[in-house]
């Protein structure tokens, strides 16, 4: 309970200020196409040189919370997911939108991204000291498991067809080999100096989702009765209370798919939520609105990812080993505070580190807050007219592809990409399955050669990769998966999510 | 008309050459960018940010300089990109890591060597360091040496990749006590090799002095060797490799400093040569990259090239046949 004692320092003026100000910031470029979590903090620590230790962890803290939770503005309204969290908030949040329930969306999304990150600063409170003897229990052939574990959920990721969805996932794969192989610099599929450093994740994930939606609005705007004219209704913040209470399931399995990925280093920010949408979707009995604008999915996907960021903080704070790119970011700012994390920095450091940690809490609070304020009008862009919002969306999309790193290569791969995706889905294949085999091409194959490496040093493979307990228990979770995807598709004929209510097919 | 085209043509030679002229003498009039080939909030970055805040200072270059973040393929995409499309005009630079690029030029497939660019001055070194966790059962690099050799290529040792100064220092142990470890490259650089020890995932791990040096504070690792040719002031307790009597020099470490594409004007170049270290001396610097445990090492345009030329034979000799 120490940490009780150490709100003072949140609520002193300039510190509240800055976290004021961190968290608007934050909003408004978490919302921006492009602009990752961890840009927004690289950006900002120039300007804590000048403050003290707390003051510029409160501000970085403060960034690195709302700009999570602001990557559903643009996944929601405009289909760009932001960055690879946002990526299912885009699957039923865009078409909430479309329906014209974008303030809807927005109110839902930012209220279970402040519960899910409340309990996420809660665990990394409270738990810390058990949590980092956990992380370290993680080693190589676990994380492959885990990355198997998510390639098994792909063909049932936001497909109509199981078969098509797979296929998708494998060309996902596929791109995901192009490039120099980071460890042994061999080139692979390297046809242009664009590519050398492979695809980068947020300009495909804005190809692929942004542009077929802005080549389908051109078409539909040739012709002009297709043009849609959207309504947007008033959204009551009490109506969507009342409608988050209806999703506490989907609202706890985010919540804790979001806290246990979050701690695995490398692997936790990009598929919390893609893992949470999915799981939410295995154990809902509406499972088959899924994909079709319905809030529960939403609900998980960012629950989770906002529950994410505290227990991610927690291999930085106690073991000093940044778990994503963003705690790499936040460690640098400690750094030059001549505050060097390790498992005294609680003893060594109270008050910088326990107002940091509180200031996040109040953070998420605020985050809520002003989230909800600029929903409102945030969601009237639904309503601009088809042929406008092509040509914001494309140009939000240029923008956001070439910020990265200020390559009008990546402008090329994101616009290439945008295409070939427009064509498959006119075959029924989706992005989401795609963008996931991006993500999970590398992390299982590195930690496959990575242990394959090791294995040859010690008891060989078999040892390495199929005992030990935790290799066990996630083995049998991969068998699962597959058995129910096997038992869901193959076995079960006849079952056509698509198609009418069809609720009498949920069990 | 003849002769009326004739002056334009001298009028026109004339302007251009008073306008190179005054270009290297107005250098730099706008502010300058500086592309790190590794990712935001990586060493090279962080540290990046640090030596060029006050470039903006009248005393320095008057003009401030920005970060271009150029991450992918370790390094390899940014400097591709360095080499063959930055415009050599003196406002765009690089950061560059030895031996990173000069190993990964040897090893081939890439578009740059060390002719590809003119280094400006070097800013810091960071040795490589061996490490093991906290409760291994060893205590020297004796011990570690000894277990290698009873037990060869059985000794897993991490490290932030290939041809990196981690796998150079690896192999210079291998060469220098005629054993054999298990290198392990790790992805996800230097903190997940880091991970891997403290993890006990790994028997040892060859890492860089800041970070080997903040994990020791923390408790969390043991330091037996330092892969330079005298102690490092941060850990003044550990020997070098060379005092626990194995041959090895400082080629595997990281020095991290400014360059420019060849063919940059020589005007410019000596301007930069001049102005960067002073502006790496800055007493303001020197107390931000102390606080955040990164040693500093200023070298001048000549010692650099110097540094490269060596670098670059031992490295080659070192590579043969890899």
């Amino acid at each position: 309970m120490e940490f009780l004692g150490y709100f003072g320092g949140v609520f002193e003026p300039w510190a509240f200020m800055l976290l004021l100000g961190g968290t608007v910031g934050g909003l408004i470029l978490g919302a921006t196409p492009g602009l990752s979590p961890t840009m927004a903090v690289a950006l900002l620590i120039p300007f804590t040189f000048h403050m003290s230790a707390t003051h510029g962890l409160v501000l970085l803290g403060a960034a690195y919370t709302s700009t999570v939770a602001g990557g559903a503005v643009s996944a929601i309204l405009l289909k760009i997911p932001g960055a690879p969290a946002n990526i299912a908030t885009a699957l039923d949040g865009n078409e909430m939108a479309k329906r014209g329930e974008g303030a809807k969306a927005l109110h839902l999304s930012f209220l279970s991204s402040g519960v899910g990150g409340v309990i996420g600063i809660l665990l990394l409170i409270f738990l810390t000291p058990v949590l980092a003897q956990w992380v370290l229990k993680i080693q190589t052939p676990h994380v492959f498991w885990i990355a198997i574990l998510g390639v098994t959920v792909i063909g049932s990721l936001d497909s109509k067809s199981f078969v098509k969805g797979l296929l998708s996932g494998c060309i996902g794969l596929w791109l995901s080999t192009i490039g120099y192989d980071e460890i042994q610099g061999t080139e692979r599929f390297i046809f242009a100096d664009a590519l050398s450093g492979g695809i980068g994740i947020i300009p495909a994930l804005i190809g692929l989702f942004a542009i077929p939606q802005v080549l389908d609005m051109m078409a539909k705007g040739r012709v002009d009765s297709l043009i849609e004219a959207l309504e947007v209704p008033k959204q009551k913040l009490s109506a969507s209370i009342r409608e988050l209470t209806k999703y506490v399931r989907a609202l706890s399995i985010g919540t804790v798919v979001g806290s246990i990925i979050g701690l695995i280093p490398g692997v936790g920010g990009q598929i919390a939520g893609l893992v949470a949408y999915d799981q939410s979707r295995k154990m809902s009995p509406q499972r088959e609105k899924f994909g079709t604008g319905h809030p529960e999915g939403l609900v998980a996907a960012e629950s989770a990812n906002n529950a994410m960021v505290g227990p991610s903080l927690v291999p930085l704070l106690t073991l000093s080993i940044p778990g994503s790119p963003t705690a790499a970011v936040l460690l640098g700012g400690l750094l030059i505070k001549e505050i060097f994390p390790g498992s005294d920095i609680f003893e060594k450091h109270p008050e910088v580190v326990w107002t940091f940690i509180n200031s996040m809490l109040v953070g998420q609070i605020l985050m809520v807050f002003f989230g909800i304020m600029i929903a409102s009008w945030a969601a009237k862009i639904a309503r601009a007219p088809a042929p406008i919002m092509a040509a914001g969306v494309l140009v939000l999309a240029v923008f956001g592809s070439y910020s990265v790193g200020q390559s009008v290569g990546d402008v090329h791969i994101m616009l290439a990409l945008g295409v070939g995706m427009f064509i498959l889905e006119k075959f029924g294949f989706s992005a989401a399955p795609l963008v996931l085999g991006l993500i999970l091409g590398p992390i299982a194959g590195d930690n496959f050669t990575q242990g394959m490496t090791l294995a040859a040093a010690q008891d060989g493979p078999w040892v390495y990769f199929f005992t030990g307990t935790l290799n066990i228990i996630l083995i049998s979770l991969v068998v699962a998966s597959i058995a129910y995807s096997f038992w869901n598709n193959m076995l079960a004929p006849g079952k056509k999510p698509a198609a009418g209510p069809a609720t009498e097919d949920a069990k | 008309m003849k002769r009326l085209f004739k002056t334009a043509i001298l009028a026109a030679a004339t302007l251009a050459v008073a306008a190179t002229g005054s270009f290297a003498a107005d250098y730099p009039d706008r502010p300058i960018g500086v592309a790190v080939s590794y990712g935001a909030g990586g060493a090279t970055d962080f540290q990046a940010r640090i030596v060029t805040m006050v470039a903006g200072n009248a005393d320095i270059l008057g003009q401030p300089i920005y970060i271009l973040n150029k991450p992918g393929a370790g390094g390899r995409k940014g400097w591709n990109w360095f080499a063959t499309e930055a415009p050599a005009d003196g406002y765009t630079m690089s950061a560059y890591n030895i031996p990173h690029f000069i190993a990964q030029s040897i090893k081939g497939g890439v578009k740059y060597s060390a002719d590809s660019f003119e280094p400006i001055a070097n800013w810091g070194s960071d040795p490589a360091v061996v490490v093991v966790g906290k409760d291994s059962k060893f205590n020297s690099m004796q011990d570690l040496i000894d277990y290698a050799k009873a037990n060869p290529g059985k000794t897993t040792t991490s490290g932030a990749g290939l041809f990196v100064g981690h796998h150079i220092a690896a192999l210079q142990i291998e060469k220098a006590c005629a054993c054999k470890l298990a290198y392990i490259p790790t992805k996800g650089g230097g903190a997940a090799a880091m991970k891997a020890v403290i993890g006990g995932e790994v028997l040892a791990g060859i890492n860089n002095l800041s970070d080997a040096f903040r994990a020791r504070e923390a408790g969390n690792v043991k330091i037996l060797g330092v892969a330079d040719l005298e102690r490092n002031d941060f850990i003044s307790d550990v020997p070098t490799l060379k005092e626990a009597g194995l041959d090895v020099d400082n080629s595997s470490v990281n020095f991290r400093g400014l360059m420019v594409p060849k063919g940059t004007p020589q005007a410019v170049i000596d301007k930069l040569a001049k102005q960067v270290p002073l502006m790496f001396a800055h007493e303001r610097v020197a107390k931000r990259m102390k606080a955040g445990g990164s040693p500093m090492k200023i070298m001048n345009r000549e010692e650099v090239q110097k540094m490269w030329a060596d670098r670059e034979v031992v490295l080659k000799d070192l590579l043969k046949g890899l």
